[in-house]
């Protein structure tokens, strides 16, 4: 896989984050990237843990194994960081996206001591504002796309409106609030880094 | 024109049967194949294609309204999985013997039990003596492109023969990856009309299907449909050089990845081959010369063929994503070492047993397969055969 990204998600079943995987293969499809995303299937239900995945590549992608060793972790729920090893594997360059209240410092003691970068993201506070409900799966969404870099914040924001405009044809009232959700989840995550390059340089 | 996209197995599949638009849809669903059913009743509903769809009761009904269509002379199909394939076994023996030229699309799916919804190829192996040619895919583009080729195969008058167009549950058919379709109209144009010769509803040419056969001819039947199977590997040839010329991708009866040089070679079918072939690159940046042979077609199965591509490297990994329960090796491992004997190409092979209820299968273990097969071509080590691969200690 030349110049290639591997990203695994975790989330509970019912949260979105198959959906968020499929959308972000979609939206790097769409800026002319070769794209994988797949959801691991174990029994499904409401609420159990599930794992998705992403590879995004300038060239072609032909592995189709499960990724063990990713650049990026995207955590759409924090009870999860109790009972399933989130980083497990995750390189020491990538980062580990956690959707919680808390603050980076708060939550580094449950990621079995990820040397990483770690970015938090109170996704069902934006989704709640934005949405009026918890779909923290767009927040995320955003958060991994300003942390990957895989695309600038004007191209993400341009194809997410038209995926959302052809999503909801039949109920475009939605999209607006999901607009808002990715743009305030991509800016929260934006200032983090921009933070970090701070100190980084002081 | 093609069409860039990015879709998933299942959709791929589904995109392709609009596109077709056959006369009869007989389904009942099944995990991981639901979607087809799903979508392609969603094209009919949207008015895009005008497949008559039967929502039936069981998958033996499925096969059984789908060989009675064919019968009448309806260009048919189904899709299922796994169990959904098992209890078609009576309907897929009839299909064949019948010469009913229909299309399965099978998205492969382990059986019971442990109950699993996940990939391997016991369901398409139970049926490798149905008398069913059997097609299978790496990745979605595949699972499209064999598709649109199965109803040619299968109507082309030497063969009448039913085509399972197999591809890996989840891994290929939920995984959302790119792809290149061809237009609508080239689709319809490669595929053509469907114009039988003889059929149930033709008043001008009264015929019977399914009679029986007393013993004096019975015999003389069987014979015919293995002599309809050999031919098929003609037309699956002929098919792909035809298809080429639409797409630019080419098919044969297996695919030979950088094997002309290799020491080592994996043969192997499905999604793995993907992976297989990301460690055959990975490796040879370090001088190991490995190759993969993908089987594509596994029925008709090319024994000849299949022995003289391996004949001049050291070693073979035969691997088998089914467990054939104390056979002499899974499917693969013991027809392709039956070919080599019978062709007299004495390499020395190891089957492997991978990947069964959806266990993954890496690029690692690939690259362990290779070093295990040196160890032996080199130092005389004797791995054990029919071995697990990933199999928790």
């Amino acid at each position: 896989m030349k110049n290639g990204i591997e990203i695994r998600w975790h989330g509970r079943g019912g949260q979105g984050a198959k959906t968020a995987a499929l959308l972000l293969a979609d939206v790097a499809f769409k800026t002319g990237k070769n794209v994988q995303g797949f959801p691991e299937y174990g029994p499904e239900r409401m609420g159990a843990p599930i794992t998705a995945y992403n590879r995004i590549s300038d060239g072609k992608i032909r592995v189709h194994s499960n990724i063990y060793t990713p650049d990026y972790v995207v955590v759409v729920d924090e009870t999860l960081l109790s009972s399933v090893d989130v980083t497990a594997g995750l390189k020491r360059n990538g980062a580990v996206i956690i959707n919680t209240p808390k603050s980076r410092g708060e939550i580094a003691d449950k990621l079995n001591g990820y040397k990483g970068r770690v970015y938090t993201v109170d996704a069902r506070k934006i989704s709640e504002e934005a949405l009026g409900k918890n779909f923290p799966n767009s927040p995320m969404l955003a958060a991994i796309v300003a942390v990957s870099g895989v695309m600038d914040r004007d191209t993400f924001i341009g194809e997410m409106r038209s995926s959302y405009g052809h999503k909801f044809a039949k109920k475009p009232e939605v999209i607006d609030g999901n607009m808002k959700a990715l743009e305030m989840a991509y800016d929260v995550v934006w200032e983090a880094m921009e933070e970090d390059k701070m100190s980084l340089s002081a | 024109m093609a069409v860039k996209e990015r879709m998933s197995g299942n959709e791929a599949v589904s995109y392709a049967i609009r596109q077709i638009n056959p006369d009869v849809m007989p389904a009942f669903p099944i995990t991981p194949s639901t979607e087809i059913p799903q979508m392609v009743s969603t094209y009919i509903a949207n008015g895009e294609m005008d497949t008559e769809f039967i929502p039936v009761e069981s998958e033996h009904s499925s096969m059984s309204a789908a060989i009675g269509a064919e019968a009448a002379g309806a260009r048919s199909l189904t899709a299922t999985s796994s169990a959904g394939l098992a209890l078609m076994w009576e309907e897929l023996l009839l299909a064949a013997s019948n010469r009913l030229p229909l299309v399965l699309a099978l998205v492969n799916r382990t059986l019971s039990g442990p109950i699993n919804i996940n990939c391997d190829h016991s369901d398409s192996m139970g049926a490798r003596d149905t008398g069913w040619i059997q097609i299978y895919a790496e990745n979605n583009q595949e699972a499209y492109d064999n598709f649109i080729q199965a109803y040619p195969i299968a109507e082309n008058e030497s063969v009448h023969l039913p085509v399972m167009v197999c591809q890996d549950g989840f891994i290929t058919s939920h995984a959302v990856e790119n792809i290149e379709l061809l237009e609508d109209e080239a689709v319809k144009k490669f595929v053509g009309e469907y114009n039988p010769e003889e059929y149930l509803l033709n008043p001008g040419k009264p015929v019977s299907a399914g009679p029986y056969s007393v013993s004096s001819y019975a015999m003389e039947a069987k014979k015919n449909q293995e002599i309809a199977l050999e031919n098929s590997k003609a037309a699956i040839l002929e098919t792909a050089k035809r298809f080429k010329k639409i797409s630019g991708r080419e098919y044969g009866l297996f695919e030979e990845y950088r094997t002309k040089d290799a020491d080592y070679i994996m043969l192997i079918m499905g999604s793995a081959a993907g992976t297989a072939k990301q460690a055959v690159d990975e490796m040879r940046a370090h001088g190991f010369k490995a190759g993969v042979l993908k089987l594509r077609v596994f029925r008709p199965f090319p024994a000849e063929e299949i022995a003289k591509a391996l004949s001049s490297c050291r070693a073979v990994a035969i691997m088998d994503r089914c467990e054939s329960y104390n056979g002499n090796g899974g499917p693969l491992g013991s027809e392709v070492t039956s070919a080599l004997f019978r062709n007299k190409v004495m390499v020395e092979t190891v089957n492997y047993i991978y990947g069964l209820a959806g266990r993954d299968f890496t690029v690692e273990e690939t690259k362990a397969v290779f070093n295990e097969l040196e160890d032996m071509a080199v130092n005389g080590k004797k791995p054990e055969q029919y071995q697990y691969i990933g199999l928790r200690k």
